[in-house]
C-alpha cells in the first residue's frame, strides 16, 4: 500500500498537526505515503484570481513529478490542495487545447490514468471502513462531532467527484468507524469563508459564526474537518470553544498512537478537556 | 434623460468575450437567483452574482469588472453545483478578474486582491507559500496594518507560522512556469 | 306509502367535517316512512354503493336519497346503483348537502347539522311524490355540420369522416386552412407549416364523407341534437368553380390590387384572386368591393381571358338547407388590432408590425418570400424589438388572459431573425414565459443557447417614430434600470381574441360565449369540449386562445365525443321536461313567447300550448310563466316544490 503524497505547503505551519497526525494514522494502517519531491505550492485560493493558467500549471508541476515517480495514485490531505490539483486534472482530461498548453508549459506529458484521491476517500473507499475499524483500540464512544465538508472536498462536482455534494457521508461513515456518534446537521458543506479571513474578518466571523453555532445547537461536542484552512479558520474566528479537529487526529485518539499531545498543543482551542470527559485523552 | 435611461446598444461584445474567456453560456441565464440565494458572500456584495451575469447580458462592462462581487466571490462553487442551467459562476468569476486585471480596472476590493498577489509573489520567489514573508509583503501593499494581527499573533505564538521560508530547489523551472502563464 | 332509505356521504371529511353526520342519519330514521337511514365515509365509492344496493334488496325500498356532493357529480352513479336493483332511476335523488351546506357554513357546526337535515328532509318530500320515469328517445340524423374550415375544423372534418359519419364542413374564407395558412414554421419542431395544412387541407376537399363549402356562412339553425335543420348562405364567387380549371390567367391579367388581408397588408392581391397562393381549393373570387366591374363596368378582362368561361358576374348568392346531428364550431381567432393600441402607434407605424404579419413575412410564399425587410424602405433591420404581452394579461384596458402562444412564436421570430441576420440584435420584452407544454421549455432554452437572445423583463410603455428608427422605452426589472432601443423595426405579439361575428353565430346556436366572446364550454374539467347546448360541440381558438397541437387535440376530442353520440339510431332524452294539462291550458301563447330553447309550440287545431319533448331542457321558465297553472316539470310538480318549501319554512 505505497502511495505518492502530496502534504502541501500548511503541512509545517497552521496544519502542522494535521500533517503529523495523517502519517501516524498511516503508518498504523500500513501504508506508506512517498512525498512527492521537491513538491511546489498548489496555488491555493489566490491564483486562480490572478491568472488562470498559472493556476492550473502549478499544480500540474506536482501531477507531472508524482506521476513520474510511479509510488502509485496520489493522495493529498488537504481539501483545498485536493480541489486545485483536481481542477487541474479536469482540464487536462477534457480540455484538449488546454492540456496540450499546460503539457508544454510544464514540459511534460499527461497519463490520464493517474489518480488523484483525497485522503479521505482513500481511507473509507480505498482501505475502507472495515479495515479501518479494524485498528480502533479505544472506541469514540460518547463523541458527538459534526462532520464538516466545506466546499473544496464536494465542489464542484464535476471535478472533485467525491460524495453528494449537498449531503456528503463519507466522514460521517469513517467517524462511525471509529466509534462516535455523528451529528445530523445541514451546514456540513457551508462555505466557511476562509478565502477572507486576512481581508474581511467580519464576515468570515459571521460564517464561521454561523457554522460553529449551529453545529453546536445540533448537539455537536466538536467538528471534525480535513482541510487545513477550514480548520484554522473555524478554531480562530468562533466564540463558543469547540473544538474543531483534523479527521485523522481523531483516527490517532481511536488507533492509540503515540505523540498526540504535539496536536493538541497545535490548537487554538484545546481539545484535551472534551477528550478527558470521554476518557480519551 | 440619458442618466436615467440607458440605451441598449447594438452588439453585446462583451458578453461575447465572458462567454468566451469564461466557457460558460451566459445567455442561458433565467435569473432564478438559485446562485444568489445560496452565496455566503452574496450579502456583503454590491452586485448579487445573478445581477453580475445581467449586467453581462446588458453589456454594461465597467459596472462589471469594477463592481466588488467580483473580488468577494470565495470561489466556493455553491452557485455552480446547484446552477439549473450549469453556469459555473465561480470560473466566470476568475475570468472577470482576469479580464479587470487586464484592463487595468482598480479592484474595488483592494485588499483582496493585493492579498492574491502577495500570496502568489510568495509562491514566485520560493515555490512554496511562506505564510510570514507573504503576510509582512501583503501588510506592505495594502498599509493596512492592525487588521487582523490578533490571529496572526496567535498563529505566531502557537508556532504555526515558521520564522524561515522552505525554497523548493526547482525555483528556476517555478519561475520559468510564471513567466510562460504570464506572458499568455 | 312508499319505504324510503337516507344514504349520508362524509365525503371524507368534507362533509363530516361540518355536519355531524351520526346525528343526521339518527335524525332520520326516526322518519316515518324512512324504513332505512345510514351514514357512509364516501357513498360513491363501490362498497358505498354496495351498502344503498344492499338496503332496496333487504329492506324493499322504493324510494332513495343520497345526502352528498352535488348532483352534476354523482347523480348518475347512484341512479345507476338503485336501478341494479330493479327500481326506477327516477325515484333516486339527491340532498346536496355539500356545497350547498357544509363547504359554506364551516365555522358553524350546529346550524350546518340543522340545514343538512332540511335538505334531507324536504328531498325526502320530493322523492315521496316522485314518477317512475323513462326516458324520451329520439330519432337522429347522423351527419355533421363543422363551421370553419381551420385546422381544428378540418382535424374534427376528417376524423368524422373516417369514422364513417357524413360531415358538412363551411368555411367563410374562399379556401382552407385559416391562419394556420399564414404561419412560416410552427414551434416546438420549427415544421414548416404549409405542406402539412396542405396535405390535410387536400384530404378535406377530396374525401366522399365531406361536403366543403367555402365562401359560405351558416345563416340560421333550427332544432335540437340530432335533429338541427340548418339553412348555409354559400356567397357568390363570381367564378363558376365546376368549370374553372385554376389555370390562374385571369388573377395574372386583372388590372386591380389592393392590400391583401392573408398578407396582413404587407403584400397586394388582385380583385379577382386566390385565398392564398397555395390555396385549398385552388379556386378564385372576385371581390366586389374592389372590382372594377362592379364600381363602374368598366372592366372585364379576366371574362375575356377565362378559357373556360367561368367568370358570372351575375352569380347570385345561394341558399342550402341541410340537416345535422351535431355541430362543431371551429371559428378561430382574430387578433387585437393594432389600430386601438395607442402606446404602441395605433398601428400607424409602418415598421411596427404583429406577429401574423412577422409569419408572412418569414413565409416563402409570403410578400417578401420569406426576407425580413422593414416595410417602410425595405432595408434589413439590425436591431429588432419583439414585445410580448401586447393587449393580453391587461385587465384593465384589454385582455385579462394570457394569449397562450406568444412567448413560444416570440422565441421562434427572434431566432428566425438571428438565423437570418446574425449581425443584428433581437430584443424581446417579456413579463413572464410561459413555456408549459410538451418540449416547449426545451424548444425556449435551446433557442436562447444557440441564438443569445436578449429578454429584457418588462413591459414596454412607449413605441415611436424618431428620425427613421422606432424608439422603444422600457424598463429592464431585473436590473431596475429604464432602458431604451432604437429599434429598426418592432414585432407585437398581440392578443388573440374571438373571430369577428362569434358572437352573432353563437346566438343563431344558442350557445354561450365568455365577456369577451370565447365560446363557453358545458364545465371546464369534465365537459371541455361540449358547448352549454345539447349536440353543440367545440374545438380549436373559438373557445380560448391555444396553440396548434392542443387544438388538434381537441378537434379530435370533438370528432370522437360526436361519434360516441351518434353511434346509435335513437338518441335517449332525460324526461324531466314540461309537460302540459291539456284540460287547464287556455293557448294563451306566453309559454311560447318566454321559452328559449323554442320547446313550446301553439297547437292551433286544438288551440292549446305543445311541449316539444326533444327541445325542451326542463329549466321551467314555462312553468313559471303559465298564468293558469297548466304546465308543470315531471317530478318537480308545484305540490311536490311546495311541499319542499313548507319543510323549511316549517
Amino acid at each position: 500500500m505505497k502511495f505518492s503524497y502530496f502534504p502541501g505547503c500548511t503541512d509545517h505551519s497552521t496544519s502542522y498537526e494535521y500533517g503529523r497526525s495523517t502519517e501516524a494514522v498511516f503508518r498504523a494502517l500500513g501504508g506508506e505515503l512517498v512525498e512527492i519531491e521537491d513538491w511546489n505550492c498548489c496555488g491555493a485560493a489566490a491564483t486562480h484570481s490572478i491568472n488562470r493558467l498559472l493556476s492550473l500549471c502549478l499544480p500540474a508541476r506536482n501531477i507531472s513529478k508524482a506521476q513520474s515517480a510511479q509510488v502509485g495514485p496520489l493522495v493529498v490531505p488537504c481539501a483545498g490542495c485536493f480541489n486545485m490539483l483536481k481542477r487541474t486534472e479536469y482540464a487536462l482530461k477534457n480540455d484538449e487545447a488546454k492540456r496540450k498548453e499546460i503539457e508544454e508549459i510544464v514540459g511534460f506529458r499527461y497519463d490520464p490514468s493517474f489518480e488523484i484521491l483525497a485522503l479521505m476517500d482513500l481511507i473509507v473507499n480505498r482501505i475502507g471502513t472495515e479495515k479501518v475499524r479494524e485498528r480502533v483500540k479505544r472506541s469514540l464512544k460518547g463523541l458527538k462531532p459534526a462532520c464538516y465538508y466545506g466546499c473544496a472536498l464536494v465542489r464542484h462536482p464535476k471535478i472533485t467527484q467525491l460524495d453528494d455534494p449537498e449531503n456528503p457521508q463519507y466522514l460521517d461513515r469513517l467517524m462511525k468507524a471509529l466509534g462516535a456518534e455523528p451529528i445530523e446537521w445541514s451546514y456540513k458543506v457551508d462555505c466557511c469563508g476562509a478565502d477572507l479571513a486576512l481581508t474581511y474578518g467580519n464576515v468570515v466571523k459571521k460564517l464561521v459564526g454561523r457554522i460553529v453555532s449551529m453545529a453546536k445547537e445540533a448537539g455537536a461536542q466538536c467538528i471534525v474537518t480535513s482541510c487545513g484552512l477550514c480548520q484554522a479558520n473555524l478554531e480562530m474566528r468562533q466564540e463558543v470553544d469547540l473544538p474543531i479537529f483534523y479527521f485523522t487526529e481523531l483516527m490517532g485518539v481511536a488507533f492509540d498512537v503515540e505523540g498526540r499531545d504535539q496536536w493538541w498543543k497545535k490548537h487554538m482551542i484545546s481539545p484535551k478537556r472534551l477528550l478527558e470527559s470521554l476518557g480519551l485523552a | 434623460m440619458e442618466s436615467v435611461v440607458e440605451t441598449v446598444k447594438t452588439g453585446t461584445s462583451f458578453l461575447e468575450e465572458a462567454k468566451r474567456r469564461s466557457g460558460e453560456d451566459l445567455s442561458l441565464c433565467y435569473q432564478c437567483l438559485k446562485c444568489t440565494a445560496g452565496c455566503p458572500t452574496a450579502p456583503f456584495m454590491d452586485v448579487r452574482p445573478n445581477n453580475l451575469i445581467r449586467m453581462i447580458q446588458m453589456g454594461r462592462k465597467e459596472e462589471v469588472l469594477g463592481s466588488s462581487a467580483i473580488w468577494l466571490c470565495v470561489s466556493c462553487e455553491t452557485c455552480g453545483t446547484r446552477c439549473p442551467n450549469k453556469i459555473d459562476i465561480g470560473v466566470l468569476m476568475d475570468a472577470l478578474r482576469e479580464m479587470a486585471i487586464e484592463e487595468g480596472i482598480p479592484a474595488k476590493e483592494r485588499n483582496i486582491h493585493l492579498l492574491h498577489e502577495a500570496f502568489v509573489q510568495s509562491i514566485k520567489r520560493g515555490g512554496r507559500v511562506h505564510e510570514a514573508t507573504m503576510l509582512i509583503d501583503y501588510k506592505l501593499r495594502s498599509r493596512d496594518f492592525l487588521t487582523d494581527l490578533i490571529p496572526g499573533m496567535m498563529l505566531f505564538l502557537k508556532g504555526k507560522i515558521p520564522l524561515f521560508p522552505s525554497f523548493i530547489k526547482g525555483r528556476e523551472e517555478i519561475k520559468r512556469i510564471f513567466e510562460k502563464c504570464e506572458k499568455k | 306509502m312508499r319505504k324510503l332509505g337516507v344514504f349520508i356521504c362524509h365525503c371524507g371529511v368534507n362533509i363530516a367535517g361540518t355536519v355531524d353526520v351520526k346525528s343526521v342519519a339518527e335524525e332520520m330514521g326516526r322518519v316515518e316512512d324512512v324504513a332505512h337511514s345510514t351514514d357512509y365515509i364516501y357513498m360513491c365509492s363501490e362498497p358505498g354503493q354496495q351498502i344503498i344496493r344492499e338496503a332496496i334488496r333487504e329492506k324493499g325500498l322504493e324510494g332513495v336519497v343520497v345526502a352528498c356532493c352535488s348532483p352534476s357529480m354523482h347523480e348518475n352513479t347512484f341512479r345507476k346503483a338503485v336501478k341494479s336493483q330493479g327500481m326506477n332511476p327516477y325515484l333516486c335523488e339527491i340532498a346536496n348537502i355539500r356545497e350547498q351546506c357544509s363547504w359554506v357554513h364551516q365555522k358553524d357546526r350546529e346550524e350546518a347539522t340543522r340545514k343538512a337535515a332540511e335538505i334531507i328532509l324536504a328531498t325526502l318530500e320530493k322523492v315521496r311524490k316522485n314518477e317512475s320515469l323513462e326516458p324520451i328517445a329520439m330519432a337522429i340524423d347522423r351527419r355533421v355540420l363543422v363551421i370553419g374550415g381551420g385546422i381544428a375544423g378540418m382535424t374534427a372534418a376528417l376524423d368524422l369522416a373516417e369514422g364513417g359519419y357524413g360531415v358538412v364542413l363551411i368555411e367563410r374564407e374562399p379556401g382552407l386552412g385559416g391562419h394556420m395558412a399564414q404561419l412560416s414554421r410552427t414551434f416546438p419542431d420549427l415544421d414548416p407549416a404549409l405542406p402539412g395544412l396542405v396535405a390535410k387541407a387536400s384530404a378535406v376537399e377530396r374525401h366522399p364523407k365531406i361536403n366543403l363549402l367555402c365562401y359560405s356562412e351558416l345563416e340560421d339553425v333550427k332544432g335540437y341534437v340530432g335533429n338541427f335543420d340548418l339553412t348555409v348562405r354559400k356567397k357568390a364567387t363570381l367564378v363558376d368553380w365546376e368549370k374553372c380549371n385554376g389555370c390562374g390567367d385571369c388573377i395574372r391579367d386583372c388590372p386591380v390590387e389592393y392590400a391583401s388581408p392573408f398578407e396582413r397588408g404587407l403584400g397586394m392581391r388582385k380583385a379577382i384572386d386566390l385565398f392564398y397562393p397555395d390555396s385549398v381549393p385552388s379556386k378564385p373570387v372576385i371581390d366586389r368591393e374592389h372590382c372594377q366591374y362592379f364600381l363602374d363596368k368598366g372592366c372585364r378582362r379576366c371574362e375575356e381571358i377565362c378559357p373556360k368561361k367561368a367568370i358570372n358576374f351575375a352569380q347570385k348568392d345561394e341558399r342550402i338547407e341541410l340537416k345535422a346531428g351535431a355541430i362543431v364550431v371551429a371559428t378561430g381567432y382574430e387578433l387585437y388590432p393594432m389600430e386601438r393600441l395607442g402606446e404602441y402607434g395605433y398601428g400607424q407605424i409602418p415598421d411596427v408590425i404583429d406577429g401574423l404579419a412577422f409569419e408572412r413575412m418569414l413565409s416563402p410564399n409570403g410578400p417578401t418570400r420569406g426576407k425580413i425587410l422593414r416595410p417602410s424602405d425595405g432595408k434589413v433591420p439590425k436591431e429588432m424589438v419583439f414585445i410580448q404581452c401586447v393587449a393580453s394579461r391587461d385587465p384593465d384596458r384589454y385582455m385579462p388572459y394570457c394569449s397562450r402562444v406568444c412567448c413560444m412564436y416570440t422565441a421562434k421570430h427572434a431566432s428566425f431573425y438571428k438565423e437570418q441576420v446574425p449581425d443584428g440584435q433581437p430584443y424581446i420584452f417579456y413579463m413572464d414565459i410561459r413555456s408549459d407544454c410538451k418540449g416547449y421549455e426545451e424548444f425556449l432554452q435551446k433557442t436562447i443557447e444557440e441564438r443569445g437572445l436578449l429578454y429584457l423583463r418588462g413591459r414596454v410603455s412607449r413605441v415611436f417614430q424618431d428620425d427613421g428608427k422606432v424608439r422603444v422605452l422600457g424598463v429592464d426589472t431585473l436590473t431596475g434600470r429604464m432602458v431604451e432601443v432604437a429599434a429598426d423595426m418592432v414585432v407585437l405579439a398581440t392578443a388573440i381574441v374571438p373571430s369577428p361575428g362569434v358572437k352573432d353565430l353563437a346566438a343563431k346556436l344558442r350557445a354561450t360565449v365568455d365577456r369577451h366572446g370565447f365560446l363557453t364550454e358545458a364545465h371546464i374539467k369534465l365537459y371541455p369540449v361540449e358547448s352549454s347546448t345539447k349536440g353543440i360541440y367545440l374545438a380549436g381558438c373559438g373557445q380560448s386562445p391555444k396553440d396548434i397541437s392542443d387544438t388538434v387535440s381537441q378537434a379530435s376530442a370533438t370528432a370522437s365525443k360526436i361519434q360516441a353520440l351518434l353511434s346509435t339510431d335513437k338518441l335517449l332524452q332525460d324526461p324531466l321536461i314540461a309537460f302540459v294539462d291539456e284540460g287547464i291550458c287556455s293557448g294563451c301563447g306566453i309559454c311560447v313567447e318566454i321559452c328559449p330553447y323554442e320547446a313550446r309550440e301553439m297547437d292551433r287545431r286544438r288551440g292549446i300550448s305543445v311541449v316539444h319533448e326533444a327541445l325542451c331542457q326542463g329549466c321551467g321558465a314555462c312553468i313559471a310563466a303559465c298564468p293558469n297553472f297548466a304546465c308543470e316539470l315531471r317530478n318537480s310538480s308545484a305540490s311536490q316544490t311546495l311541499r319542499m318549501v313548507d319543510t323549511f319554512v316549517a
